[in-house]
């Protein structure tokens, strides 16, 4: 049986989602130096996405993200190979690092790894299962009514 | 070179293989240049080869095991190179017009040179572990040649059976060529038998060795998958069958026997098959309608024959030995041609159909009498010499040596009989069955050109009778390869002696078994055997499959608490054991650290405990959320906030894929279903993975001996990993490798979880996609 869906709730989730969107990117970032990495990040926005999926079914998520699944798990887990195999190709170990600094000018300085890109890669496989998971469990009575629906 | 050759059967048998249809039988033209090459090169070499300075060539492969492609040429080596290649050469010929007009004709060719190039493998090997995978690669050739015709269900039971018992004593001798490296400290076949091993396990080892060799050259109690295999086009059973595969276990006795025939076990082992197979082989010989049952048989008891001669160890045997391996092949191979020339013609090879053969047949049963002749030992014959040698090399001997003679004179009583009736069969087939309808008449002969290779081989065994010095030379040297005392001085004169008496008895015994071969039949059918080997191989392998049933319905009893049940006893249970039985206990560790410990750790107590006794899924769901956030409070109070953060986001996520799962199970539990007993053995060990958490939580937290790894890595975090939270760099730089797996694992469990979701429900249906020209159509443009 499909449902009505809440306008709180989905006013709720739209606020909620762009933050934690915001949030997951800042846990991915900063957790080379502070709590946090590409794993947290990913489950904090394949949390959101989750709200999304409970707000409006599979078909809201589809259209809010526009990838695939399995197109994020092999971008992801081809990052995270990438990074592994290339400082091979130069001769060093795989998974060898390369440290940079940026001037920011007004924010001050940034400083970036290579490893961010392998923890990118993390982040997408564990946001691409999530979807691969709404795919795979989710149902039909997940999905809203449409607007001239009327349950009886 | 040696390497050449192989890599050129490889490189022409699969080029005929991809171009099998199209090639057809031209595939014998493109894969014959192969066996041709390596017998030019053989002559070539067998100058050097003989004067004792072998050629030896060398590959690293993986150094760190011992495994190195070695190859070694050497005298007796040449021997072999003579009989796979030299006879393969004539085989490729043969089969070219055997195989005129069939449609298997380009896949038959195909193989048959893999099969000649594993072949030349085997013998050339110098490396034990080299030896086993060419071994290998001859046995699963030959499965697929004996099921060429794929669609016969007799060719693919034949094949299995082959492939079965040379495989399965292939594994044998595997375990055996592992113990005898292991105890020699070397796999090189060469330095081992210069210098063997003894004691320990070397009986053992060579047991297993001759397990696999008795297996590939179809001695009792193995015997019966080769009868079988005549299912097989003739070319093959030629090649395969009597020249070369059936050798390989021979071979390999030869070369071990030298240096471990005195080991315990060796003597009497090889001794006693090989002279059981000799006139086992032979009595059954005597029986078949089926000419190549009639030479399969006797093959069987001639590789008997070489078994015992090569496994005796000694010398002059050894050197006899090398003399008949030559002869046997070349009569052999001629002898299936032979058999399958007639085959093509007559279209049967049953001695109660066979037609009479006319004027055009002169030369075939040419042929096969001088080929028989040879088989029987009979003057001048090829046969006859290396027979004299083998006779001579016993008389001298003990009364064990008398005794074995006296065998293998009753074994070549048979030989001579048996061989008497193919020729038989060939020259006055109504000596044998005289059938319901009278015999028909075939005038016509073969063609010159299916006939040539037969009579090659014929004229060579005529030829190396009547002049042994053609080859003495080559005998004396592989003889001399194997066993530094061997020697060969062939002659078919030797004077009137012990040995030229024992020819005549077995001559005259042999003729005496054909002429009263009635009442020898009767006998025969009166005390055969009511079970042949092909029942007990049958029994074997409906026994295995039996047994394998019986394994899986136990093991795999498809339900899922017993699995689960056996897995979480036997995690909680093996290393409690091992703690027990170790007295092993590091102390109680101090109760409490921080006060915050104590709400998050009576959260867990309760969540858990709740979740125990809920009776709807969605609750229980629900509370084993909240246990995993009292694990997350701890992580926090711990000062372990990535955890705790890591924590909180997985638990969120749990708790809705659970529900997503949850919605298509009931919604209660049942519980009054369950019978008493299995309610107890889960509460056993639900307690005991409870006991078992809680007391090794303990032990490895007091367990530490060594300075923990963390430190090192707190130390190296931000100088080598360009971070300051450890536990990140620890998973993208220090165990960066294990985070690549992990996250492989995560697609792995994806794609799963899609599948198994989606199994057995129709596939979601997909936004229609039209073609351009589908779209055009519509428009009407």
């Amino acid at each position: 049986m499909r449902y009505r869906r809440s306008v709180i709730f989905d006013a709720t989730v739209t606020l909620v989602f762009d933050g934690a969107l915001v949030l997951s990117a800042y846990l991915l970032f900063a957790g080379h130096n502070q709590p946090g990495g590409g794993f947290v990040g990913g489950l904090v926005a394949a949390g959101a996405i989750a709200l999304h999926y409970v707000a409006g079914g599979g078909d809201q998520v589809r259209s809010l993200l526009g990838v695939q699944p399995w197109t994020l798990l092999s971008i992801g887990l081809a990052l995270a190979v990438g990074t592994a195999v290339v400082p091979v190709l130069f001769g060093a170990n795989p998974l060898d690092q390369e440290a940079y600094q940026v001037e920011l000018l007004v924010l001050g300085k940034a400083k970036a790894t290579t490893a961010l890109v392998f923890d990118a890669g993390v982040y997408l496989v564990v946001v691409g299962l999530m979807l691969m998971i709404l795919e795979g469990l989710g149902l039909a009575s997940d999905e809203p009514l449409d607007d001239g629906e009327v349950e009886r | 070179m040696l390497f050449g050759l192989i890599a050129l059967h490889a490189a022409a048998g699969l080029v005929v293989l991809v171009g099998a249809r199209r090639l057809g039988r031209w595939g014998f033209v493109v894969g014959g240049t192969a066996p041709l090459a390596a017998a030019l090169v053989a002559l070539a070499s067998a100058g050097a080869v003989l004067d004792g300075r072998s050629t030896t060539q060398r590959a690293g492969w993986v150094p760190q095991l011992g495994l190195t492609l070695d190859l070694r040429l050497d005298a007796f080596a040449l021997l072999m190179v003579a009989l796979v290649s030299g006879i393969g050469t004539l085989v490729f010929a043969y089969a070219w017009h055997y195989f005129a007009g069939s449609a298997y004709a380009g896949r038959a060719a195909g193989l048959l040179t893999l099969f000649a190039g594993s072949m030349l493998g085997v013998v050339l090997a110098d490396n034990l572990l080299v030896l086993y995978g060419f071994w290998e690669l001859t046995s699963i050739t030959s499965y697929l040649l004996i099921g060429l015709h794929d669609d016969d269900r007799d060719a693919r039971d034949g094949a299995l059976h082959a492939l079965l018992v040379t495989g399965l004593g292939g594994l044998a001798m595997l375990g055996g060529f592992v113990l005898l490296g292991h105890a020699a400290g070397t796999l090189q076949l060469s330095a081992l038998l210069a210098d063997p091993p003894s004691g320990g396990v070397v009986p053992v080892a060579l047991v297993l060795v001759l397990l696999g060799a008795f297996t590939k050259s179809a001695q009792y109690p193995f015997h019966s998958w080769l009868p079988r295999a005549m299912v097989a086009p003739t070319p093959i059973s030629a090649y395969l069958h009597s020249a070369a595969m059936v050798k390989a276990g021979v071979y390999l006795v030869a070369r071990f026997a030298p240096a471990f025939a005195d080991v315990g076990p060796w003597r009497p082992l090889v001794v006693g098959v090989g002279l059981v197979t000799m006139v086992a082989g032979g009595l059954r010989a005597l029986r078949p309608f089926d000419l190549k049952q009639l030479l399969a048989f006797g093959t069987i008891s001639q590789l008997g024959f070489l078994v015992v001669l090569f496994g005796l160890g000694r010398p002059e045997a050894t050197a006899a030995a090398c003399a008949l391996l030559l002869a046997h092949a070349l009569f052999k191979a001629a002898l299936f041609m032979v058999v399958g020339i007639v085959d093509h013609a007559a279209h049967t090879r049953d001695l109660r159909r066979l037609p009479l053969l006319g004027a055009g047949w002169r030369a075939t049963r040419a042929v096969a009498l001088v080929s028989a002749a040879s088989m029987a030992a009979i003057p001048p014959l090829a046969g006859f010499v290396a027979k004299e040698k083998a006779y001579a090399a016993l008389v001298h001997g003990d009364a064990t040596d008398r005794a074995i003679l006296a065998v293998l004179v009753v074994g070549s009583m048979l030989t001579v009989a048996y061989s008497a009736r193919f020729a038989a069969a060939l020259w006055r087939p109504d000596l044998l069955v005289v059938p319901s309808e009278p015999r028909t008449t075939l005038d016509a002969g073969p063609r010159h050109g299916i006939l040539a290779p037969a009579l090659v081989l014929a004229s060579a065994t005529a030829l190396l009778g009547l002049w042994p010095a053609t080859w003495s030379r080559l005998v004396d040297g592989a003889a001399n390869s194997l066993d530094p005392a061997a020697h060969a001085h062939l002659e078919l004169w030797h004077g009137f002696n012990a040995t030229l008496a024992l020819s005549a008895i077995t001559l005259a015994g042999g003729a005496l078994i054909f002429a009263l071969r009635r009442p020898v039949s009767a006998l025969q059918a009166r005390l055969a055997p009511r079970r042949s080997g092909v029942d007990a191989y049958d029994a074997s392998v409906r026994g295995v499959l039996r047994g394998a049933g019986w394994v899986t319905s136990v093991v795999q009893s498809g339900s899922l608490p017993v699995y689960a049940g056996i897995i979480l006893a036997t995690a909680a249970l093996a290393p409690l054991l091992a703690m027990v039985s170790g007295a092993w206990w590091p102390g109680w560790p101090d109760a409490i650290g921080r006060a915050g410990q104590i709400p998050a750790a009576g959260m867990l107590v309760a969540g858990a405990t709740a979740a125990t006794v809920a009776t709807r899924r969605f609750a229980a769901a629900l509370l084993l959320g909240v246990v995993g956030y009292g694990m997350a409070l701890l992580f926090v109070v711990q000062g372990a906030p990535d955890l705790a953060l890591t924590q909180f986001a997985v638990e969120t996520l749990s708790v809705v894929v659970f529900l997503l799962v949850l919605r298509r199970l009931p919604d209660r539990f049942e519980r009054e279903s369950q019978p008493l007993l299995g309610r107890a053995a889960r509460l056993a060990v639900s307690a005991l993975v409870g006991v078992w958490v809680a007391v090794g939580a303990i032990a490895f937290s007091g367990a530490r001996t060594a300075a923990p790894v963390s430190e090192e890595m707190v130390a190296r975090s931000l100088p080598e990993g360009y971070g300051e939270n450890v536990v990140n760099v620890i998973l993208v730089d220090i165990r960066g490798l294990d985070t690549m797996g992990e996250i492989t694992v995560l697609v792995a469990a994806g794609i799963g979880i899609a599948a198994l979701a989606r199994a057995g429900r129709p596939p979601r249906p997909r936004p229609e996609r039209r073609s351009i020209r589908e779209h055009r159509e519509e428009v009407g443009a």
